[in-house]
Order: C-alpha cells, then structure tokens, then sequence
C-alpha cells in the first residue's frame, strides 16, 4: 500500500480503476458545472447554482460556499468555459487534499506493528482489511488477522475467509468472546511469531453509543499492555456514501481511540465522497487509500490530484 | 456540525418567536436558514428545494399574518409539512398474496440487509404468527449466507441450505420451491449489496424480482446516507420496482435527511426502521419521531427507550411521566445522573432531546462533561434525602456542608439547584404542551440550562 516496491503495471491499473468508478459517478457534477455555465454567464445566480451542484457532491454547505466563492472571485471570463471551471475548482480540491494524502507506511521496527480497524457498521472494515492484508503480503511483509468483531453474526467467518484468500492466520474466538481479550492474544501471538503486521478488525459501532465505544477503548487498553505504543496505527473506515455525519464519525472516533488515518470505501459507486474535502480542511486526519471494489486488489492509494480530476472531470 | 439541523432551525425558530409579527422576509430569510439546514441533514438538493417553496407558499400570507404567535405558526407549517412527505407513519409490511409470501431486500452494500433480514423474520414470526423461510442470494460477500443463517437460527426462522456454485437467480427459485413444498408463509429473499452503477448486478435482482414476484421489495438503506441517497433510490426504483423503504441505523446520530429524499423521489412509504443491534429493533416507521428530530425538537420516545435498555421500562415510563408533571425533585437527578453514565455518552443524548442545539452549544460552553456529572452526584449525595426530596429547606448553612461534604464549592452547589429549579420548570411546561397537543416545537425559549439534562426516566 507504501506504493513503494509496487509495479508501475499495478499503480496504473488502481488509478485506472478509481478512474472507471470515479468516472461514472462525477458525471453528475462535471455535468452540472456544464449547463451552469454553458449558455450563462458568471455572476451572482451562476455562483449560486454552482454551490447548489457542490453540496450534492456531498461537499457540505461550508466548503461548497467558499470553493463557489473563490470561482466568483477568480478573473475568469465573463462568459467563462466551464472546463476552466472544472479544472480550477479540481485544483482547489486538490490544494485541500493533498496535505492528506499520504501512503500508510508500516513502520517495520515494530514488531509486530499493530493496525486497529474500527469504524461505524457496514463501512467495509472486514473487506478493507482483506485487501490490505493482500497488499502488505505482496510487499513480503508477514500479516496476521485478529477477528475482534465478536458481535455481529459470522463477522469471524467472514474474516477467516479472507485469512484463507490471502493466507493469513485469522485469531478468532467464540461469538460474544471479550474483544479485547482476543486482541489481547492476538497481539501476543503475534510477537511470538515475529509477525510484521497485525490487523485487528473490529466490531461495527454507532459514534454515539458509548459502551460500544468504551470497548474500542478497552481494546486500546489492553494492546498497550503489552506494547506501550500499541496499537501503532488506528485506522478509521468512511463509506463514501456518507453524508455529513462523516463529520460526527470522525470527531468521535478520533477522541475516543486518537484514529492516526482515514480509508475511503465504496468509491467505485455513484456517490462521490465530497466530504472528504471538508473533512480534510477541518481534521487534517492522514487519508490512506481508497476502495474502488469487492476484489481483493481494489484498494487504491488515495491520490489527491486524481481523486479532484476525477471528481470534476477533469483530465490530468 | 453535525446537529446542523436542529442547531439551525433552533436558531432560526428562537428569532421568530422573539418577533411579534411576521413579513414574507422573515419567513424568506428563515427559510433560507431552513435549506442549509437541510442541506447540512443530507436532504438532496432537489428535494430541499420543493420542500421550500411548498412550505414558503404555505408560512406566506394570511395564515401567519393572522396567527397569534407567528413562529409557532412557521414551525408548524415546517413540521407538519416534513411528517406529511416523510409519511405515512404505520404502512404495513404487505403480506397479501398466496403464500408463501416473498419479500426481496435490495440495497447498497453494507445498508443492513441481512441484519433486517433476520429482524423481519423475527417480526412476522412473532407478531403475525408466521412460518418464515430466510434465503441468501449473496454469493459475493464471504459468510454472508453465514451470517443469515445465524440470525434466522436466532430468530427461529428456517434458514435455506446453501449450494455451493449456484447463483441468485436459482437460489430463489429453489427458495419459493422449498417454501412450497414445506408449507413456509413467507420467504425472506436476502440479496448482495449492489451499486446502482453496476449494470449487471442491477439487471441480476431486477430478473430475481422478475421470477419471484415478491408482495415486497423493501429497499434498505442507512440514515447516514449522503446527497446519493435520491439517486440510489431512484436507481432501485426504475430499475427494480421499490414497494418500501427501510431506514437503518436511525439509533445512530445522524439527522437522516436521507430519509426525506428516498420517500420524496420514489414515492413508496417507509415501512420500518432499525433502531438497534438487537434482532428485536426493528419498529414501524414513525414520520413524527424522524420529524421530530430533524427539526431539533427532540426525540423522546426514543429517549424513554433508550432509557429502559439501562432501566427498567415500566419505572422509566413512570418516571418521565412524573418530570412532565413537574414532580421532580433531587432524589430523581440524582439517579439520572447516575444513569446517564450507564446510557452513556452525553452527545448521543442530547441528539434526542428538544432544542438541542443550542442546549449543546451552552453545555459545551460551560464544559458538562462526565467529570461535571460525577461532581453534581457527589453534590446530591451529599445532601439527606429530606434535602432531596424538598430542595426548599436548603439554606446558606447546609448549602457550606453539602459542599465541603462533596469536595465542591457553595456556587457549584447552587449552580446544580438552580438547574434542578430548571429542568423542573421545563419539563412542567412540556407536559402542558403534551396534553393540549400542541407541538413540542412551539415550547416557549428553552431555559437556559447550562447543566445537566434530563434522560428519559427524568
């Protein structure tokens, strides 16, 4: 995921594949900024409009007001090509979002070097952490799997499944078993065996429901029991089809359990991810990579540049 | 943020009721308040906009001009105008064809299907009687027939034995062929998260549905879906043919403008709504509650629920009964205190309580935390129960030894009666509002209560 040590054939194929996914769906607000503009000028109802198309790429009134404001006071023509346009706010965007984007790097010192995943239900945490099990096997890194999801039914089957696709060891214990006892031993198994990379996949919370939350800290807890810097790395998993309470999600999550980055699923469908410009601009959480799929290989490293390209339609 | 809405509207509501007489320019001017508002909810774009201009035309004019309390009259007019396009409130789950009964889930991926799936069976087995086979169509997620077969075994429904290798399509077929066969009432067709975008996936379902002819094809999604939200339920709706929506997820903290936008762009009733983890959460979908909330006017049932998963449901509903008739003394804080750390975090709490938004913003002000909670226990147990049952005979001096008692200070225990004195008042007044019926909304400015909130046993 380092995109270090990765073929130049395998970054294109990701980027094209965020291009594919992404292409279908910025459609709706390249195509938006077009007939705003095609046959009107810029002034005060054009700007407006083109805020309008923003907030439904899921910016959030904030952002989208001020992107829309800086094309107002921008010296473009008065009857200005909405490519321009597209290419200016694209570059906005992604001015906001490349401080951001930055690789998640295992830091091969630590060993093993802990990763927990955690995130609201149905996000993708289980599938991220297959792909990124892939990924950091690919790069000859040794990996193994903690299931610390014991709640949510076959949430360990699920896991174990991906274990056997990538060839993982998969921790896992009985339903309704403590999750941080199993992190626990996982943690300390994985020690033993000198592992490189421990994944702690976790049970779907709601940011509001704090027992659940106390849990995450437990889990934090007892990881640094054995390991003071432990868990090294604190992933936080966003659905790209999330609307502004992305905002809730990582406010929370970043208080209660300090989450070090951000992973983006579900951006190969018809939602944009907009927020994640608002997000940057108001937390400033690294944003690691990106999915664009179910396959195993579609985890992307997120790239600034391509992702506002994308998102505007426009070509690089 | 993220309590955009109701922060918003709050705002917005608390200048008008301060005006005695209402123009088309306030009414414009908190009407533009209401659109961002929305926006920042996640009601899609279009559907904000028809929303405005129904209600501008509605709030314009002589209903409100001629109305004693000109904000009350907005408020309503948003109100009433919100539950009537998130209605109907109690649409069944359709089980009228010959059995067995098929009902197909669709949705995006990770909406909560299966989850509901295993909710539903335990529903129609519980309530209607009924003998329920579940069946997995999703071949694409690892475990996920799994995962159905646990919860149809949690729930007490028969769960259709997997074929390795065979597709959605046949795995339907077999299911209505085995419901047949074995007397089942309804089938329960649970299928792989899909995006809209997918075209073959979307023909797949839109074929299953073909052959199955479900009585319901309930689209599932998430109360924290984005601006997408219309698009997928439009998507779903040509291309499948949607006869319901689930909301999921509606325990969460989002202001579910989602909500809005699916019910306005397809046209079918929201059937339910997920409002835990438990197989037992799964309600009829209630356009007041769901209003309620966007509008920031609180959320109380669903606080009173929420309170009687910590507390026992009976004593709960006493309990809040007893604070809307304003008998609410310190004995009654005292244990919301101590079950407002059980329920847990104090933000999720507030989502659900009436004006909230500028409540948050002065509780974040005066720094409530669960430190202050534990500060204000240890005040009122400081204090003998007749203290707490009869605040009144606090003087200066027992006030000194109620904190020196609890390691506080005098101001910190006046600060905790003047709240108390508060939150009384409050709630007296929502239980007048409450049996005249009027609109929870139309309450009168909120007291300012820096501190401690009621939660639903107060």
């Amino acid at each position: 995921m380092s995109g270090e040590g990765e073929g130049e054939g395998a970054a294109t194929g990701w980027r094209a594949r965020l291009k594919s996914g992404l292409a279908k769906s910025s459609a709706a607000v390249a195509g938006a900024i077009n007939d705003i503009f095609v046959k009107r000028p810029l002034d005060a109802a054009s700007i407006k409009d083109l805020e309008d198309a923003l907030i439904a790429a899921d910016l959030g009134v904030d952002a989208a007001r001020r992107l829309s404001q800086g094309v107002a006071k921008t010296a473009f023509d008065k009857d200005p090509d909405p490519a321009d346009i597209r290419a200016f706010l694209a570059a906005n965007i992604a001015e906001i979002l490349d401080p951001v984007a930055m690789p998640f790097v295992p830091d091969d010192t630590c060993k093993p070097h802990v990763v927990l995943v955690c995130g609201v239900n149905g996000t993708g945490k289980t599938t991220t952490i297959g792909k990124l099990a892939s990924q950091f096997q690919a790069e000859g890194r040794s990996v193994m799997l903690a299931a610390a999801d014991t709640f949510r039914a076959a949430a360990t089957e699920q896991l174990q499944i991906w274990g056997e696709r990538t060839g993982c060891e998969v921790i896992a214990a009985a339903p309704g078993a403590d999750a941080a006892g199993l992190a626990f031993e996982a943690l300390q198994r994985a020690r033993a065996q000198n592992i490189d990379l421990l994944l702690i996949d976790t049970a779907g919370r709601l940011q509001n429901k704090s027992d659940m939350m106390n849990e995450l800290k437990k889990i934090m807890r007892v990881l640094a029991k054995q390991d003071a810097a432990a868990p090294h790395s604190v992933l936080l998993i966003l659905d790209a089809t999330t609307g502004q309470n992305a905002h809730s999600q990582v406010q929370v999550f970043a208080e209660m359990v300090q989450v070090t980055g951000l992973i983006v699923t579900k951006l190969d469908g018809s939602s944009k991810g907009g927020v994640l410009v608002s997000l940057a601009e108001r937390f400033g959480l690294p944003v690691h990579a990106i999915g664009v799929g179910e396959q195993i290989g579609d985890l992307s490293p997120f790239a600034a540049a391509d992702f506002a390209n994308s998102l505007l339609d426009v070509d690089a | 943020m993220f309590d955009g809405l109701s922060a918003k509207l709050g705002e917005v509501f608390d200048r008008l009721k301060r005006r005695g007489a209402l123009s088309e320019a306030d009414v414009s001017e908190a009407m533009n308040e209401v659109r961002v508002a929305l926006l920042e909810a996640d009601v899609a774009l279009p559907v904000v906009s028809d929303f405005i201009a129904a209600v501008q035309e509605k709030a314009v004019g002589h209903e409100v001009l001629n109305s004693v309390t000109p904000g009350q009259m907005v408020v309503k007019v948003v109100h009433d105008h919100l539950v009537e396009m998130l209605g109907p409130d109690d649409a069944p789950v359709n089980l009228d064809a010959a059995p067995p009964v098929p009902i197909l889930m669709v949705g995006l991926q990770g909406s909560g299907k299966t989850t509901t799936a295993g909710k539903l069976a335990l529903r129609l087995i519980q309530r209607e009687r009924k003998k329920v086979l579940l069946a997995g169509l999703d071949v694409q997620r690892p475990a996920a027939q799994e995962q159905l077969r646990i919860l149809g075994e949690q729930a007490g429904a028969t769960t259709l034995q997997p074929v390795i290798g065979e597709q959605p399509l046949g795995i339907a077929k077999r299911a209505l062929d085995v419901a047949r066969r074995e007397g089942f009432d309804v089938v329960i067709l649970d299928t792989a998260g899909r995006l809209v975008i997918d075209a073959e996936l979307m023909s797949e379902v839109a074929q299953v549905r073909a052959a199955v002819n479900p009585a319901e094809t309930l689209l599932v999604t998430d109360a924290m879906a984005g601006q997408d939200a219309v698009n997928v339920a439009k998507e779903f709706n040509e291309k499948v043919g949607v006869t319901g929506i689930v909301l999921t997820r509606v325990d969460g903290d989002a202001r579910g403008g989602a909500a809005l936008s699916m019910r306005a762009v397809t046209g079918v009733p929201i059937k339910l709504m997920g409002v835990g983890e438990k197989l037992e959460a799964l309600e009829n979908f209630q356009a007041e509650r769901v209003a309620g909330r966007m509008l920031g006017m609180g959320d109380i049932v669903g606080l009173v629920e929420r309170a009687a998963d910590t507390v026992d449901k009976e004593e709960a509903e006493k309990a809040a009964r007893r604070a809307l008739k304003g008998q609410f003394n310190l004995e009654d804080l005292g244990n919301q205190l101590k079950q407002i750390r059980g329920m847990g975090d104090i933000g999720g709490l507030l989502g659900m309580l009436p004006g909230v938004g500028k409540m948050k913003k002065q509780m974040q002000a005066a720094n409530v935390d669960d430190k202050t909670i534990a500060h204000q226990q240890a005040i009122i147990s400081s204090m003998t129960p007749k203290e707490r049952r009869n605040p009144k005979i606090l003087n200066a001096r027992r006030r000194k030894r109620i904190a020196a008692g609890s390691g506080t200070s005098v101001p910190e225990v006046n600060r905790l009666l003047k709240q108390h004195q508060q939150m009384s008042t409050m709630m007296k007044k929502m239980g007048k509002m409450g049996k005249k019926g009027q609109m929870p909304g139309a309450m009168p400015g909120m007291p300012n209560m820096p501190g401690q909130l009621p939660p639903g046993r107060g």
